[in-house]
């Protein structure tokens, strides 16, 4: 069975940590990491495996820092 | 699923940070619409094509430098002028792409004569109206647009009609106007809500290129720094109560 | 052949603000300078030259429709009377702070307040010392005929945009409203957006076609840039003080006495010149045109060789402040002046410049 699959790229240094993409996720892909950044956020991060590359969570990014790719998996 | 690899190239690219976006990092405290809604027009200018014959104006309040934030030429406006700018702006440059943004202490407080007159003028331009119900850049003060009870530095018992009056619901106001073509409120508290958003956005920036008279877009949003609480506290507290005083759709489509 | 028309000094700048390819007007209605509006109402220039004119909700929002227009490198004004250049100060402090040019009017009245609908010059201090908010200086030209309120529209564009600064000219009630002879130049075509764009494309927003963008703002949060900028515009300043000081002066050469008055007083003052010499009393006029910059320089020398300066003016002493200031001497400087809209006649002004004369004997 085809199977759609997404990833995510976050630029951890754009990332201010607001968690807002964290809460849009239908999946819980993502977490805010226990590290921080040069400004001191913990930013965003992926967590499991579960993306479909809905883009909810870069649609919400208000600073533009997520990047999706999706690729159908046969 | 286990073994299985998205591939990073471009055929699978979904979403990514529109070019028309500066390097720039934004000064908006993290979580604020503003970003969001900063973003979204940039997107719309670059998907319509229109970045070298876009002028637009921002106002004073924390959106005065969204000029840092998207790549076509600005002008900062003084408080609550900002419709008056793009007025004459637009009449000399009836050519461009006009608009405005506009928190509501700029265009529902200070500006509200400016704002009024220049959608009852039918000025060919977009205004963008950005309403978090509070002076965020000032630190959380009360705003015309302020919810009944809602807290602020300048009403610290929750606001209360007998002092300081009502909700104004501006959009509303302006729909009435014969000059105005599109009213419509839409929110960025969601994914869905700011897909919606968008297509309204664009939508209204169509309407200006057409000269259609005034297309007005009352963004919904949250000031989590003024509102004192969590992002997504205020994306949830959008939905609960601002949505309630401010509900979302087109107020005006002709 | 000269084309020559009879008048309103309200009508010659209307006139002269089309004539010189002037791309935007906006304004708001108020006595007694509402002609200047009318006319180019009238005139419908947006027919013939492409110019555009509107009446705003205010002189507020006028002002900040000039602060666009002039955003966009196009040459654009306003004009008004004392309560409404009052309610522009917030927008000529973002003008000079954004570096823009622009032609302003004031057709003075007398106030404070409402005040009266009849000539003054009670403006004087807010044109050239307090003009809006910050260190700001405007450039301030003085006419004092009908043919002056059209010929300064075009001097006061050419500074504007020499020095990408907002010019002020401040005329009053009777030379807005009184009618003379005009010469009227032929029509000066506008400049195109091409043009614009070759001459003011480093600043003007015009859309960023083929450049990185243009900017209009004064907002400079550190402190540092923003003192850094401070003194860039001091140093215009300077420049204009040096290269733009404009006077006219009558029969000083052998002087004892000089009169020195700007606009209607200027006109006034030549007549009690006249009445002085018939009575063998040698008085001289001197006229400064440009208040800001003023002929400071000048009015020093002078004071190296005459007995006194009387200045008159149709207010409660205002640029007398400025002639002491110029004068290095301690040579006696007064005032005569009138206020509420009442214009001084030359015969109390000789008999106010006799009092004088005879004060110092």
């Amino acid at each position: 069975m085809a199977k759609i699959k997404g990833v995510i790229i976050v630029d951890k240094e754009r990332c201010k940590g607001c968690d807002v993409c964290v809460s849009s996720c239908p999946f819980g892909v993502l977490e805010l990491s226990t590290m921080v950044n040069s400004k001191g956020y913990n930013y965003s991060q992926m967590v499991n495996e579960d993306c479909i590359g809905c883009a909810n969570c870069a649609v919400m990014c208000p600073d533009s820092c997520i990047t999706v790719y999706r690729q159908k998996q046969e | 699923m286990a073994g299985l690899k998205v591939e990073i190239k471009k055929e699978n690219l979904v979403y990514k940070r529109t070019e028309l976006l500066t390097d720039n990092t934004m000064h908006y405290c993290p979580g604020c619409s503003h970003g969001t809604i900063n973003k979204l027009v940039a997107e719309v200018v670059a998907e319509l094509g229109i970045e070298e014959s876009t002028i637009g104006i921002t106002p004073v309040g924390c959106s005065a430098f969204a000029y840092n934030y998207i790549d076509i030429d600005w002008i900062q406006a003084a408080h609550g002028r900002a419709c008056a700018v793009a007025s004459a702006v637009k009449r000399l440059h009836p050519e461009k792409m006009v608009f405005t943004y506009q928190g509501d202490g700029d265009l529902a407080a200070i500006g509200t004569g400016e704002s009024i007159h220049a959608c009852n003028r039918g000025e060919n331009i977009t205004i963008i109206y950005v309403n978090n119900a509070t002076y965020g850049m000032t630190g959380g003060q009360m705003s015309p647009t302020t919810l009944m009870g809602m807290k602020t530095t300048t009403s610290p018992q929750g606001r209360d009609s007998s002092l300081h009056g009502y909700p104004f619901k501006i959009a509303d106001m302006v729909a009435h106007l014969d000059g105005v073509s599109y009213v419509t409120r839409q929110s960025v508290h969601t994914a869905a809500a700011t897909r919606k958003a968008k297509k309204a956005l664009k939508k209204a920036f169509e309407k200006s290129l057409a000269n259609k008279g005034v297309s007005f877009i009352e963004f919904v949003a949250t000031c989590s720094s003024g509102w004192k609480m969590s992002p997504v506290a205020s994306n949830k507290w959008l939905e609960d109560n601002m949505l309630q005083a401010y509900p979302v759709g087109d107020l005006k489509d002709i | 052949m000269e084309e020559i028309k009879l008048m309103k000094g309200n009508e010659a700048v209307a006139i002269a603000a089309v004539r010189s390819g002037c791309d935007g007007y906006f304004g708001y209605p108020i006595t007694p300078q509402s002609e200047i509006l009318e006319t180019l109402m009238a005139e419908k220039p947006w027919e013939t030259t492409g110019m555009i004119v509107l009446q705003a909700e205010s002189e507020v929002a006028s002002i900040n429709m000039v602060y666009g227009g002039a955003s966009c490198g196009k040459r654009v004004m306003t004009s008004s009377s004392s309560p409404g250049i009052s309610l522009m100060s917030e927008g000529l402090s973002y003008i000079a702070g954004a570096e823009l040019p622009c032609v302003i009017v004031n057709v003075q009245r007398g106030g404070p307040g409402l005040g009266t609908i009849q000539p003054s010059q009670g403006d004087y201090f807010q044109a050239v010392k307090a003009a809006g908010h910050g260190d700001f200086d405007l450039i301030v030209l003085a006419p004092s005929s009908v043919q002056e309120m059209y010929d300064f529209v075009y001097d006061a564009f050419d500074l504007a945009f020499k020095y990408r600064n907002p010019v002020l000219i401040l005329s009053d009630g009777a030379i807005g409203q009184m009618m003379e002879k005009v010469v009227i130049r032929p029509q000066t075509a506008r400049k195109t957006n091409d043009e614009i764009i070759e001459e003011c494309g480093s600043w003007a927003v015009t859309g960023k076609r083929g450049r990185t963008r243009n900017i209009s703002t004064s907002v400079e949060l550190d402190s540092v840039e923003q003192e850094k900028f401070n003194e860039k515009l001091q140093a215009k300043y300077k420049t204009i003080r040096e290269t733009e000081v404009r006077f006219e002066e009558i029969n000083c050469e052998d002087a004892d006495f000089v009169i020195v008055a700007y606009g209607l007083c200027a006109r006034i003052s030549s007549k009690v010149m006249e009445m002085g010499r018939e009575e063998g009393i040698k008085i001289g006029l001197l006229r400064p045109i440009t208040l800001l910059p003023f002929p400071t320089e000048r009015l020093n020398e002078l004071s190296k060789r005459v007995k006194g300066f009387l200045v008159v003016e149709m207010n409660a002493g205002q640029m007398v402040q400025d002639v002491r200031l110029s004068v290095t001497t301690d040579v006696p400087v007064e005032h005569y002046g009138r206020m509420g809209g009442i214009i001084p006649a030359p015969s109390e002004t000789f008999e106010a410049l006799k009092r004088f004369i005879n004060k110092l004997k």
